[in-house]
This record gives C-alpha cells, sequence and structure tokens, in this order.
C-alpha cells in the first residue's frame, strides 16, 4: 500500500504540466554511472498485513510479569491522559515551531515544560530537551568546558556506565579528557563517590565533576559535600538526577549543582526498548549563552496579546553553524510534551505519592529478602527506589527465575567486574506485595 | 549616510574615534542595520589587550550573530556597560550613545590602515 | 530569574489578567492560560495507592531516607483536575498547524502523512513495553524488528553496515564525524586531516558538527549551476582534508550531476565522503549513495520514513556505511547469532518468524575499534518500528512511487509559479524547488518573510525561508508526494494571488498574518529580555506546599 493520493490522470495531468512525457525525464539529472542498479526490498503489505507482523515481533518479546529492572529506565504508570495528549495530531504531526504564530500550541507547552524542569530542579533557566539523559550530561559536561575554560571533566564511577560511555564519546570529539573519581565499592563499602578523590582535584584542571543523585547503584550521594569540594577545585558540579525523586530529595539547585541533568522518561513516556526518551537539562540564568538545545521565551505581539517563540537562537547551529554551542536540532519535543501532561496530570501530590510508595517498597523488598536470609544489601549508604543485593550465584539464579516470568533486576557484574554476585533491583509505584513475594519465594525455593 | 568624519573606519564595519592616546570603538549604523535588532553584545574585559583586526567579541541579533573586530591594537580601559541591557543602543544611536568599548592605543601608526569617512561611505555604497 | 523577576513584580499582582486579558477584538479561544495560572492548591487528577500495612512494616527496618537528603525546595507542581487537564492541552493543540490539519510544504523537513497505523503499532504492548536491558530470550522481538529495519536501509542505502543507535539527523552527522576521525587516525593520518569540507549551501548542523569532534570547516562555492563548484573543490582537498559533508539533492533541491566527479576527487584525496540523507526522499530506488561510493550516511527516518515529527521530535538518525567505515560504528549493534540471514529474511518477508534464529546485542567490547556508544540503549526504537511498518506497507514499488510523486510534485510547483517568482536556478529539481521573492522585496518590499505570513492567513503552513543562505529571500518548497493535485493547485493560486497583491498593495503583506492566534511577536524583546519560564511569585513559598 502507499500512501499516494495521485491517479494516473494526475500524474498524466502533471508531468503535462511540468512538459515532459513521463516521470524518468524528471531523473535524467542522475547519471548513469550511478544510478540505482538494485532496490531489493519486500513486496508491499495491507494494512492487515503490516499489522500481522508487527503483532508477530511483539509477540516475539516476552513482558515478565514480574520485574525489578531499573538500571536507567522504569516502568512506571503511564496515566490514559498522557497518551491522549501526546496523541492528538495538532502536536505530533507538527514540526518545529518556525513559524510562531501557527505554533503556539508546541511552544507554550515547551515553555511549561521549561517552566517544570526549572521548578523539580530548583534551577534557573531549562533548555527545551535533549536526546536523552547520557547526551543532555554529556552536553552538560561540554557546556561546563566552555565555561570554564578547562578541558578535562572528571566522573564519578557511580555514574551509569552507559552514560560514562556517551560522556566518554562526545568528549572524544573536541579532544576533552575524562577522568573517572574513584568510589567505595569494596565490601561493607558505602557504594558512594569518594570524597577524598574529589579533594584531590583541588589545584587541577577540571572544568566540571559530574555526579549521579540516586547514583548507579540507588545510593544517595553526600551531594552538599562533592559540590563544595569541586567548587573549591574551582571546578562546576553536573549532577544526574532522577526527575522522580526530586520529589522527595532536594533540589539540585540548593545543593551548588551548576548544571543538572536527567533522564525524563519515567515521566510518562513507555520504555519502548529504550527509546525515543528525554534529556532534561537546566543551569542557572548566567550561562545560558553557553546552554546547548532550544528555549523557548514568552513575548507579545503588536497588539500587545502574549505569545511564545524560539528565543537566543543565536547560540544554535542554523545561524552560528561551525561555532555553535552544539549541532542539536531536532529534539525530543513530543516526549517533553508528555513529560509536562504528565507532571500536571500527578501534580505535586501524585509524584510525592508515586516516590514514596517506590522507596517504601524497595524497603519493603530489601527486608523481605534479608529477613528470609536469602540476599543483603550490597552497600551500607541509604538508599531511594534502587538497590545492589549480594547474592550467591546470581547470574545463574537471575537466569532460572526468567522461567518463572520473574526478571530480578540487572546482573551488575559485566558493567563493574569488582561487584560479582550482584543484582541491581528496582522498585516504582508499580510493584506489588505480590511481586515481591514470588521474587523472594523464587529465590528461596532455587536456594 | 552622513558619517561622522572625527574618526577612522575598519572594512569590518568598526569605527574608532582616537581621543588622546585613547581611542573609543564601536561598530558603524551600515552594520547594524545590516545585522537588524541587536539583542547581545559580548563585551570584552577590561585589561584584555586587543590586536588589529582580530576578533575581540560577538555582536548577536535575532537572526544572525557576527563577530567584532579590533580596528586598531590596544588594552581595553573601559566597556559600555549600558549595552549589558540595553544592547538596542546599537540599533538606534551605534555612532555615538552605542559606542562598545575604550582601549589605550598600542601604536598610533595602525590608524592609517583604516578609512576616513568618504572612503568608508564609498565602500559599504558599493556592497 | 533575573530577567524573569523584573517582569513577575507586574504579573504577581493580576497574573492571568496582565497577561491574558485579550485585546478588543480577539476571540476568546486564541488565549489559554498557562498550566500554572489554572492551577489551585488541592486539585488533582492522578492518585497513586499507598503502600500497604504490611510493605510500611517491613520497610520500618530499613535505613530512612535522611533528613539531609530531603527537598527543601517548593514543589509547585500545577494542581488541576483531569478535565481542565485535557481541555488545557486540547486547546493549546487548536493553536498549532499540523500535517493532519492543512499542507506544509516546509522545505528540508519533508512532512509527509504520518500514517495512523504506525501510531497503532507503536502502542503495541509487546513493544512498547520492552525494557532496554531486558535479557536476550526477552527481547527477540524487538532485536529483531532492528536488524531487519537495519538490513532495508541497508539494500535502500547501499550501504555494507547500519546502525540504529543516533537518535536525530544532527546525532548521525556527529556519529559520521567520530568514525571520520577515528578512520584517519587508524592509519595514521588523525592529526594531519583536520578539515571538513562543506558546500556553501549546506544545512548548519554539518559545519557545527565537524566542530563538534574539532574539525575546522572550510567552505566550498556553488557554481552557477546550483552544484559544486568542482575546481574549487579540487582545490580545497588536500593531505588536510577529513572529509567532505554533502547534501545530494543538495538544499537547492537539486541532484549533484557531477558526482562521480566529486566522489572521486574526494576519494583521490584520501577524505571520507559524507552525504547527508536529509533529502533521500528525492531518490529513493534511483540512488545509492553507498553503492555510488559515498562512506557514510544518515537517515531522517522522520522525514523519509514518515514518523511523526513531534513538534521538534523525537526522530531518529540512523547511519549507514560501507566497509571501511564500519569497524567504527557505534557500540553494540543488534546481531543474528545464530540462524542463517537468507532464511531468516525470507521467512519475515513472509511473516513468519525462524524458530532457530536468535538475536543479540554486541557483548561490550568485542569491537575495540568502535567509537563508543552516543546515546544510551539502542536508539529510539520507537521510530524504527514505525518506519519498519512504513517500509514494509510501501515495497519497494511504494518507495519508487514515494520518490516519483514527490518529484512530481516539485516540478509541479515548479513550473506553476516559475513566472511569479524568480527561479534562481531554473532546471529540473528533485523533491524540493527554491524560488526567490528578490524582486518583491525588490520592486515592492515585501520580503519573503512577509510572504510566509500571508501564506498563514490562507490556512497553510509556509514554506522554508532565508535558506539556503545562497539564495536572497528564499522560499523553499517541499510539497512531498501525500498531497493531492488540489492541494496543490491551491498552493499555487495561493501564491500568485500573494504575488499579486505584493506588487497591488504591499502595504497589506507586510502586515500579515491576521487570522492567526496572534500576530508577529516581538522576537527582539523575546532575546533582550529572556522570560522562558513562568515566575513563580515568592509568596507561593509556603510550608504547603513544601516537599518531605
Amino acid at each position: 500500500m502507499t500512501y499516494s493520493p495521485h491517479t494516473d490522470a494526475d500524474r498524466v495531468a502533471m508531468l503535462g504540466a511540468i512538459g515532459v512525457a513521463s516521470v524518468d525525464d524528471l531523473f535524467a539529472d542522475i547519471p548513469e554511472s550511478v544510478r540505482a542498479t538494485r532496490f531489493d526490498l519486500p513486496s508491499p503489505l495491507t494494512e492487515q498485513e503490516v499489522r500481522a507482523e508487527l503483532s508477530r515481533l511483539a509477540g516475539r518479546n516476552r513482558i515478565p510479569e514480574v520485574s525489578f529492572l531499573g538500571a536507567g529506565a522504569y516502568r512506571r504508570l503511564i496515566p490514559a491522559v498522557v497518551d491522549e495528549v501526546v496523541g492528538r495530531a495538532e502536536f505530533a504531526t507538527a514540526y518545529t515551531p518556525y513559524q510562531p504564530e501557527v505554533s503556539q500550541g508546541t511552544l507554550q507547552s515547551i515553555y511549561e515544560f521549561q517552566s517544570l524542569v526549572c521548578e523539580l530542579t530548583g534551577m534557573e533557566v531549562a533548555s527545551a530537551s535533549h536526546y536523552d539523559g547520557a547526551t543532555a550530561t554529556a552536553e552538560g559536561a561540554l557546556m561546563a568546558c566552555r565555561l570554564t575554560g578547562r578541558h578535562r571533566v572528571a566522573v564519578s564511577r557511580t555514574v551509569h556506565p552507559q552514560v560514562r560511555r556517551v560522556l566518554e564519546t562526545y568528549c572524544s570529539g573536541p579532544g576533552v579528557e575524562v577522568v573517572e573519581v574513584r568510589a567505595d565499592l569494596s565490601e561493607a563499602g558505602s557504594g558512594l563517590t569518594d570524597l577524598s578523590a574529589v579533594g584531590s582535584l583541588v589545584g587541577g584542571d577540571v572544568a566540571c565533576l559530574i555526579v549521579q543523585e540516586p547514583n548507579f547503584f540507588g545510593l544517595l550521594e553526600p551531594m552538599s559535600e562533592l559540590a563544595a569540594a569541586a567548587h573549591a577545585a574551582g571546578a562546576l558540579v553536573v549532577t544526574l538526577v532522577d526527575p522522580v525523586s526530586l520529589a522527595l530529595l532536594e533540589a539540585p539547585g540548593r545543593y551548588g549543582a551548576d548544571i543538572v541533568t536527567a533522564e525524563g522518561q519515567q515521566l510518562g513516556i513507555p520504555l519502548a526498548f529504550g527509546g525515543p526518551y528525554l534529556g532534561l537539562m537546566a543551569a542557572r540564568m548566567s550561562a545560558v549563552r553557553q546552554l546547548p538545545g532550544r528555549l523557548v521565551g514568552a513575548t507579545r505581539d503588536a497588539a500587545g496579546r502574549r505569545g511564545y517563540v524560539l528565543t537566543l537562537q543565536a547560540r544554535e547551529q542554523h545561524i552560528r553553524r561551525e561555532k555553535a554551542a552544539s549541532n542539536i536540532c531536532t529534539n525530543q519535543a513530543l516526549c517533553a510534551l508528555a513529560a509536562t501532561a504528565y507532571l500536571s496530570a500527578v501534580g505535586p501530590q501524585g509524584l510525592r505519592e508515586a516516590a514514596e510508595r517506590s522507596t517504601i517498597q524497595a524497603r519493603h523488598l530489601v527486608a523481605t529478602l534479608e529477613t528470609a536470609g536469602i540476599a543483603s544489601r550490597r552497600f551500607t549508604a541509604p538508599y531511594f527506589n534502587e538497590v545492589a543485593l549480594r547474592l550467591a550465584d546470581a547470574g545463574a539464579r537471575h537466569a532460572e527465575l526468567l522461567e518463572q516470568s520473574i526478571l530480578a533486576g540487572l546482573v551488575i557484574g559485566p558493567e563493574y567486574p569488582e561487584l560479582p554476585d550482584t543484582l541491581l533491583l528496582a522498585t516504582t509505584e508499580l510493584t506489588t506485595d505480590e511481586d515481591i513475594r514470588r521474587l523472594a519465594d523464587a529465590l528461596g525455593a532455587a536456594s | 549616510m552622513t558619517l561622522p568624519d572625527d574618526r577612522r573606519y575598519s572594512r569590518e564595519h568598526e569605527w574608532i574615534r582616537p581621543e588622546d592616546g585613547e581611542g573609543v570603538i564601536g561598530l558603524t549604523r551600515f552594520a547594524v542595520d545590516e545585522l537588524g535588532d541587536i539583542v547581545y553584545v559580548e563585551l570584552p574585559a577590561v585589561g584584555v589587550t586587543l590586536t588589529q583586526f582580530a576578533s575581540f567579541g560577538v555582536v548577536e541579533s535575532v537572526k544572525a550573530v557576527s563577530d567584532l573586530f579590533a580596528p586598531v591594537s590596544g588594552a581595553v580601559v573601559a566597556v559600555n556597560e549600558e549595552l549589558r541591557t540595553r544592547p538596542e543602543l546599537l540599533n538606534s544611536d551605534p555612532h555615538d550613545g552605542g559606542w562598545i568599548c575604550r582601549i589605550r592605543v598600542a601604536d598610533p601608526a595602525e590608524l592609517d590602515a583604516l578609512l576616513e569617512a568618504p572612503a568608508y561611505a564609498e565602500l559599504v555604497g558599493s556592497e | 530569574m533575573s530577567a524573569v523577576g523584573e517582569r513577575s513584580t507586574t504579573d504577581a499582582s493580576g497574573r492571568g489578567a496582565a497577561f491574558h486579558s485579550p485585546p478588543a477584538g480577539a476571540g476568546a479561544l486564541v488565549v489559554e492560560p498557562t498550566l500554572f495560572e489554572r492551577s489551585r492548591p488541592g486539585r488533582r487528577a492522578v492518585r497513586f495507592p499507598a503502600a500497604s500495612e504490611a510493605a510500611r512494616t517491613a520497610a520500618a527496618s530499613q535505613p530512612p531516607i535522611p533528613d539531609a537528603a530531603r527537598r527543601t525546595a517548593p514543589l509547585r507542581l500545577p494542581e488541576v483536575s483531569e478535565l481542565e487537564l485535557v481541555r488545557h492541552f486540547n486547546r493549546l493543540s487548536r493553536l498549532n498547524h499540523a500535517i493532519d490539519i492543512d499542507f506544509y510544504p516546509l522545505g528540508s523537513c519533508t512532512m509527509k502523512y504520518n500514517p495512523k497505523l504506525n501510531e497503532w503499532a507503536a502502542r503495541l504492548p509487546g513493544l512498547s513495553g520492552s525494557h532496554p536491558l531486558d535479557p536476550g530470550p526477552l527481547s527477540q522481538g524487538s532485536l529483531e524488528l532492528q536488524w531487519l529495519l537495519a538490513e532495508l536501509l541497508r539494500e535502500i542505502g547501499g550501504f555494507a553496515v547500519v546502525s540504529l543507535q543516533p537518535a536525530a539527523g544532527a546525532h548521525g552527522e556527529l556519529t559520521g564525524m567520530l568514525m571520520t576521525r577515528a578512520f584517519h587516525r587508524s592509519r595514521g593520518e588523525g592529526d594531519q586531516r583536520r578539515v571538513v569540507l562543506v558546500p556553501d549551501s549546506a544545512h548548519g548542523t554539518n559545519p557545527a558538527t565537524a566542530s563538534m569532534v574539532g574539525f575546522t570547516t572550510r567552505t566550498v562555492p556553488s557554481n552557477a549551476r546550483g552544484g559544486i563548484d568542482l575546481d574549487a573543490l579540487r582545490g580545497a582537498l588536500g593531505p588536510d582534508t577529513a572529509a567532505l559533508m554533502i547534501t545530494n539533492p543538495s538544499t537547492l533541491g537539486i541532484f549533484e550531476d557531477q558526482i562521480d566527479d566529486v566522489l572521486s576527487a574526494v576519494q583521490a584525496a584520501g577524505a571520507i565522503a559524507y552525504m547527508d540523507g536529509a533529502n533521500l526522499n528525492a531518490i529513493l530506488g534511483r540512488f545509492r549513495a553507498g553503492e555510488a561510493g559515498f562512506d557514510v550516511m544518515h537517515f531522517n527516518l522522520h522525514k523519509t520514513f514518515s514518523t511523526p515529527h513531534g513538534g521538534g521530535g523525537p526522530g531518529a538518525g540512523p547511519i549507514g556505511v560501507s566497509p571501511r567505515l564500519a569497524p567504527f560504528l557505534p557500540a553494540p549493534l543488534p546481531q543474528l547469532v545464530e540462524g542463517d540471514p537468507a532464511t531468516v529474511l525470507a521467512n519475515a518477508w513472509s511473516g513468519r518468524s525462524t524458530p532457530d534464529a536468535r538475536f543479540a546485542l554486541e557483548a561490550p567490547g568485542v569491537r575495540p575499534t568502535a567509537i563508543g556508544q552516543v546515546r544510551t540503549f539502542g536508539g529510539n526504537f520507537g521510530m524504527h518500528l514505525r518506519a519498519y511498518a512504513y517500509i514494509r506497507a510501501n515495497g519497494a514499488a511504494g518507495l519508487r512511487q514515494v520518490t516519483d510523486d514527490a518529484v512530481l510534485a516539485a516540478n509541479y510547483v515548479r513550473v506553476r509559479l516559475g513566472d511569479a517568482y524568480e527561479l534562481p536556478f531554473d532546471r529540473i529539481c528533485k523533491h524540493e524547488v527554491v524560488f526567490s521573492a528578490r524582486r518583491q522585496k525588490r520592486e515592492h518590499g515585501v520580503s519573503a518573510l512577509d510572504i510566509a505570513k500571508a501564506i498563514l492567513d490562507e490556512g497553510i503552513h509556509p514554506p522554508t525561508i532565508y535558506f539556503p543562505l545562497i539564495v536572497e529571500e528564499a522560499l523553499m518548497i517541499e510539497p512531498t508526494e501525500t498531497e493531492t493535485r488540489e492541494t496543490l493547485d491551491r498552493f499555487v493560486a495561493v501564491m500568485r494571488d500573494i504575488a499579486d497583491r505584493s506588487a497591488r498593495d504591499p502595504e497589506a503583506v507586510r502586515q500579515a498574518p491576521r487570522t492567526t492566534p496572534v500576530g508577529r511577536l516581538d522576537e527582539a524583546t523575546a532575546a533582550r529580555q529572556p522570560d522562558l519560564g513562568w515566575p513563580f511569585p515568592e509568596a507561593d513559598r509556603t510550608e504547603a506546599t513544601l516537599g518531605g
């Protein structure tokens, strides 16, 4: 099937108007020597066949009945109203709001999104979105380099391994060196960034310290102390935060973060095997000209009506070209709309409820497994809604449980060789008491 | 276009008005008209030394961005702080109230490489 | 917020009123208060179940969240009922132009119809609920889909390997430039090859991307026919050249008919040939960049393959590469690790699974030459599955028809408007045509911007304006293949009428738009005194709104 509206008569009439005999004449400018010699694709399908094919692939996935998998992407409730909003064709089938007079819907929603990100993070200005939390963090690191004139960045070993890999890739571009700040991952260790290692950055030429809160292991880092130590070294602080946690945890702007980034997937965006997700990025107003990504501002028209426009565009690639702060143009506007709808659907009370229930279920999970003598916490620091547990023969047990449609989180060993026999388990508001019982029973029976 | 004849002009559309070993630098009317509504000026820091014809800052309009080039070399002794909050001064009064910075001219001979008002008027007339 | 704070003093007293009273004559519909103005303390929509008593009791034995870590800042999220929320966004949506409402000939963006079938597919729970770190046995469907899509794109572009990881076109460019550098380094020429050549008609992302990778950019001029100036290119190429980035068809909508010479010159200089695939809709089945000799190209799934633009994303920017760049592709790639590829493809094309096939992501570190990872997880899968549905629906014949009809439509507009507006490059175009409003500007003082605003009054989205930069007063029109001849005729009539009115009553055209929710907005003030977020008055900071 095609989506072309033309009848053969249409095509003949249009070719006639152009004054060519056949459509091939319109491709005469492609030299013979470079024309495609093959285009070997399958036959067209009807709607019912496309449905069957996509259903076949969807059916090849197995969604576990019980899952404690998080590690950067989380199963949370997506209120029905959120999907309704992002499904509106007026939002979904519009493009970047280059013509503000007919894009006020998109523009105002982005302005609201920027406002919400500022409110959550306690920062002064937020960009209109980035591809995901990792690219936002990497762009934040490069922004810190521009702000400080320095060319090294320090990242804690407790930051998500994939985020650190993306950071390495982005920093390799302009030749920014990435140094790792060690963490206390020893037996009975805290699981936190080593504060003394941050202190040793003093006197160096580090542009920023990058820390994740809660960290990859779900633990609460001493953010104020880390920020103070980084600032003492003349470095800025880039924090990668969990936006849902900010219902309960301090706003990063209050503990000295200079650039705040986040993965916004939890705010009403489906898991969808890794994307599209949503990068959040916020900073101080004094740094706005180095902030990458689009920005929407409020202004007025000649009649005095309030309206919104893309603004401070001279930072961006289409004007500044090779001197732009970043090459980003298309971002994740529809995902930002989902986050805006999500945050207003749950409101301050709802976000707190979701965060609280998540943290309670994490403690319920740990208490249940510890009491039964099945597993124990790997680290001593307080945790939020994700926790690293020590479990004998973790890899094999994890695989056994899959057969019972229970996904016991993530086996950490492949990413952290120093942490064998460790599982990272996440709970959210969707985690039920029954889920916890099934996990405990399955692990108990298998041991 | 009437151009003040108390100063020299660069081919990059900056002007410099010499004053007792110092020089006041700004952008020409022609330049600001080309740029349109100016929204931001990145001013040099006081104390920084400018090099003739090298970039020392940036001026942004709604739809364009342009480097500022030093007409002559010298250390910056003052900048027009008012431009930080009122960049529109560059549009409304480029040859006077919209001045950008004042420098201590390092080598007055460098002024010879710049244009007198009539020559500059001829240059922009041809653009 | 310094800049915002200035305004909030006036706004705090009567915010809704101060901002949103419509002026006399304006319809009430055009004004939609912000979420923050709609908010009332205590109102709410979605609630979550409280934790059970058993859960709370068990949790009490565990360490609590320390007080020192708890939030002290206010959390002033909007407090609205669900109906208020629905009305807010529905009313906002009515202020947007969109493909599903009317014609959207925005050049360079390929605003074609976004099939509803793809949206259905994206909402299948088996796909939307797939976790990116699900172990292989749980995610065979997602991995197979990505592997199949990569195979289809490989065939469409004529490349050796395709990575789906990049999240957008510019992200694909970044990936391609990082690979370019890795390639030159692998041959010991990393320090030497520092210059990326771009034509003067290039998208701004090309030079911006080159800079992000530490390259410097050199611009190559166009010739009088709108192609690249071959002599200038040959003069610019040298032992310091890392790559040529070229959009083909160009941003003028013109196929580079010297492409053979361009590619051999680039290859002879030892540089990488990068093709910006933004305009792929013009050449499906007619030209395959990889086959022709390009080393790397990014695909814009949101342009060519119909995934919705979303008001500015999400898109997806997979890249295809030649064999010599394949070792540097970002990791991990989805792979078929057990089973015969030809059998798996044949089965999938007939709607069957292959029982003994197994797909897996490359293990970390198995390909040390990889440039690394450019984002978390495997890319914008939600866009991958839509593009897959689109390509399967069309098949080879359908995709050829897409290109034929897209090029037919652009040429039809070119011919029908050729006497009303100047055509700087008057020759057969591909999927888009670039006019100049130079005559209207010179003779009547009506600019491309004025014309764009006048088009708004006819319910049509304007073309891209002032791009490419090498065309004065540019109007860049991309009609796409999904518009009827009647729509094209209506657009032609509108454009001719505006050309007439520009001569007859230019002032009226300069006053446009008149029928949109707001008139021309003051962009200078927006940039001089940025108001980038809702100015919460300090008085809102009450204990009641504190978290924790």
